[in-house]
């Protein structure tokens, strides 16, 4: 392979004569990989031998299933900006990891899967443990590479590390064969900086962005839609200074959240199906849409033929492929939010937008009225998720890292918690993926062990990966888990009240004692069902030394509100059923 | 309105990436009407020829853009018929004893200037290079003398416009170090 296009050093690297085995884990220490998520098997034990070696070096952390290795080394990465690393072994071990490689895919999340593999000379025999792992990841990854022989090693891992972070981040995944990881080699390690098929950064066009300055100054009513290419540009200092520089009301995307401070005067919530009233009407009343690390997924946009059709659109972008793929642009910026923000920033008026705000504030009083009022301060007996993220965001000062599941605890989270930090809010939102809460809160503690991490979770959800609570008590990872338990699988109950006539076809759940389940991996745990014990329980779940289960009963049929019904368009979101 | 598009990928070959290749068109349900992969004028970069016709301009400008996107794949282009020039290559079998001297059947392979490619003692092949439906004719014709075996290639396409895949790749090894 010639893949790095930097000049090599004069002298020769120093090489010493190492298995691949060993390769692999000095390839990873090379990479600064301290932590990393897996299950050994048979086709993997010469790495795991290594790991053992090396454990000074790099902690492994023992999952109990090969998903929850996923989800945590994308916890990890999303709490870190770090690659996150998972391993396993051939056949199943590999195809359990296939869930989280597909989320990390559609959320751009940077992660190295590393499989074991059958020995070269038995590919395609059907021997035991071995399945087409290259074949099943392909077309959910963004790069891959089966290794055969051990001389193979550095290069590919070089080229993974560099691939899963390089412009738009993605999931890797490298298969080894077992002869590959006895086979011995001289090692030496190159890091990887470039690849001459792959433009990371591309080229700013600067007459674009001289477009993309005049129409926002001619803008009466500008409106900036901003995702997750911010965090992972590292550009939010750029987002603040054109925001606050231009006056223009900005709205996050479920993966931008945290991007920005919640309660900037200028952010006006979160865009989306469940999103904020303002944000989602207002993209309709805009007449320039400044969209940036975003990309138009359909849950953001509903119906795309009543979709801003009134407005100039610009769009900055790093994956070319986004641009124009949902949204038509009028004004297209291929390249790095953050680049391309600092050199707009010096072309834009100051500026102040104070009615066209006005027009988010009023959406917002409506919003209150009909909506949040009642979800954060209810007269019910029955509690709600919405009170327990506003009495949480008391306690954390919006300052802990929110880690949700899927559902409408998801939802509420993202709609009622506070941030006052980037990198705070991890979620799956491309995939959807229940089971991702729970080992994503424990990767993203390993990845950022100074900040609070709360999972938020459904009853549902954590069932789906509820066997990684032997994480933490082998590991003893302080996260706090806040089970929202409405005894339903509340999102699909809510979709088959509206609009499948109350059927509720298998989404009522039997549950088992979930306090029983936290004492027996000796996790401190609390139940309440009472309104008057919520803040004492909450409090306690984050001053106890340690981690924590809160169960917190909920109304058993509460909706989340507003919705923007699927295929229909944002202007016609829905306040009430 | 759906056209017929030609597209030409450029990569290094290696393994993995024709799946790559194909699964830009099928997550999509773009069905391939013929796919030619060979080696191009660069050394160490391969090409891949893929006919559909199933989509209109923006469904192909996405597809290149998904394909253009894959780490190892260096570009994608699309033309529409007017901006190549075009061929395919087909083979029929027929049986020997009805190509005979003066036989009707000679005279059709004469008129569509195919080629007989190969005499044995039991069956003739005939080569015929053109377009689909110039190759489509002649198995017309032959048909009621008895095809036994047909073979039709993919699409080979030589582009029009004179920039060159070399200069393409020289600006991405540009880019790619930005
Ligand atoms: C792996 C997976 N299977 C199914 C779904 C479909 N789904 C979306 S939300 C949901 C219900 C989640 O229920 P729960 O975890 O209890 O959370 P709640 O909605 O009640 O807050 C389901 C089944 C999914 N997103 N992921």
């Amino acid at each position: 392979m010639s893949t790095s296009t930097k000049p090599k050093a004069k002298e020769k690297p120093t090489t010493e004569r190492i298995t691949g085995a060993e390769a692999v884990v000095r390839c990873l220490i090379a990479e600064g990989v301290d932590v990393m998520f897996g299950y050994p098997g048979g086709a993997i034990m010469p790495v795991y031998d290594e790991l053992y070696k090396y454990q000074k070096d790099i902690h492994h952390v023992l999952v109990r299933h090969e998903q929850g290795a996923t989800h945590m080394a994308q916890g990890f990465a999303r709490a870190s900006g770090r690659v996150g690393v998972a391993l396993a072994t051939s056949g199943p071990g590999a195809t359990n990891l296939i869930t989280g490689v597909a989320d990390a895919m559609i959320d751009s999340t940077p992660m190295v899967c590393i499989t074991g593999q059958v020995p070269k000379h038995l590919l395609g025999s059907d021997a035991f443990q071995e399945t087409d792992v290259m074949g099943i990841s392909i077309p959910v990854s963004k790069w891959g590479f089966q290794i055969t022989d051990a001389s193979e090693i550095p290069e590919v891992f070089a080229k993974a590390f560099y691939v899963a972070k390089a412009g738009r981040p993605g999931p890797v995944v490298i298969d080894i064969t077992k002869n590959a990881q006895f086979g011995e080699f001289d090692f030496s390690y190159e890091k990887c900086t470039s690849i001459s098929t792959y433009v990371p950064r591309p080229i700013l066009d600067e007459a674009k962005l001289k477009e993309a300055a005049e129409l926002i100054n001619n803008a009466k009513k500008p409106y900036i839609l901003f995702g997750q290419g911010v965090i992972l540009s590292e550009a939010e200092a750029e987002l603040k200074a054109l925001v606050e520089k231009t006056g223009i009301p900005s709205a996050w995307t479920i993966m931008g959240l945290s991007a920005m401070d919640t309660d900037h005067p200028l952010n006006v919530g979160m865009l989306g199906m469940h999103g904020n009233y303002g944000p989602n009407v207002n993209i309709n009343e805009c007449d320039v849409m400044i969209a940036i690390g975003m990309r138009f997924d359909d849950r953001v946009t509903g119906n795309l033929e009543k979709f801003a059709k009134q407005a100039k659109v610009i769009h900055i972008e790093i994956d070319r492929a986004e641009i124009d793929k949902n949204v038509k642009t009028d004004v297209a910026i291929h390249g790095d939010a953050k680049e391309a923000m600092a050199t707009l920033l010096p072309m834009l008026n100051e500026n102040k937008h104070e009615s066209w705000l006005q027009e988010f504030k009023d959406c917002d009083k409506v919003e209150f009225e009909k909506v949040i009022d009642a979800e954060c301060n209810p007269t019910t007996d029955e509690m709600t998720m919405g009170e327990t993220i506003k009495e949480l965001n008391k306690i954390t000062g919006g300052n802990a890292i929110i880690v949700t599941d899927v559902g409408q605890h998801q939802m509420v989270a993202c709609r009622y918690a506070d941030f006052r930090q980037t990198k705070s809010n991890i979620t799956s939102g491309g995939l959807g993926t229940m089971g991702f809460g729970l080992p994503a809160a424990i990767g993203a503690k390993l990845g950022a062990p100074e900040r609070d991490v709360i999972c938020v979770v459904g009853d549902g959800g954590i069932q789906m990966t509820i066997e990684e609570l032997g994480v933490i008590l082998q590991t003893d990872v302080h996260v706090k888990i806040l089970l929202l338990n409405n005894e339903f699988l509340g999102m699909v109950r809510q979709w088959q009240q509206l609009f499948f006539d109350k059927r509720y076809a298998s989404t009522e759940m039997v549950n088992p004692n979930f306090q029983l389940i936290a004492e027996a991996y000796s996790i401190k745990c609390n139940k309440i069902d009472q309104r008057k014990d919520l803040v004492g329980a909450l409090t306690e779940m984050m001053e106890t030394d340690g981690a924590y289960l809160l169960e917190v009963m909920v109304g058993k049929e509460n909706n989340v509100f507003p919705m923007v019904p699927a295929g229909a368009a944002v202007a016609d979101i829905k306040l009430e059923p | 309105m759906p056209e017929s598009f030609t597209i030409a990928v450029f990569s290094e070959n290696k393994a993995g990436l024709l799946q790559r290749v194909t699964s830009s068109f099928t997550r999509r349900k773009i069905n391939i009407e013929s796919l030619t992969v060979s080696e191009s004028e660069v050394p160490g970069i391969h090409r891949y020829t893929i006919v559909v016709d199933s989509l209109d301009e923006d469904g192909v400008i996405k597809v290149c853009a998904a394909l253009e996107k894959q780490v190892d794949v260096q570009k994608a282009f699309y033309y529409r018929d007017t901006d190549i020039v075009y061929r395919e290559i087909a083979l029929y079998k027929v049986r020997s004893d009805s190509m005979t001297e003066g036989s009707p059947a000679l005279a059709i392979v004469d008129k569509h200037h195919a080629r007989i490619l190969s005499v044995e003692p039991e069956f003739t092949v005939i080569q015929k290079t053109g377009r689909r439906e110039q190759t489509a004719a002649l198995f017309d014709e032959l048909e009621p003398y008895g095809i036994l075996e047909f073979v039709r290639s993919g699409r080979v396409a030589i582009s029009r416009p004179m920039k060159e895949l070399k200069t393409y790749l020289e600006e991405l090894a540009v880019a790619s170090t930005h």
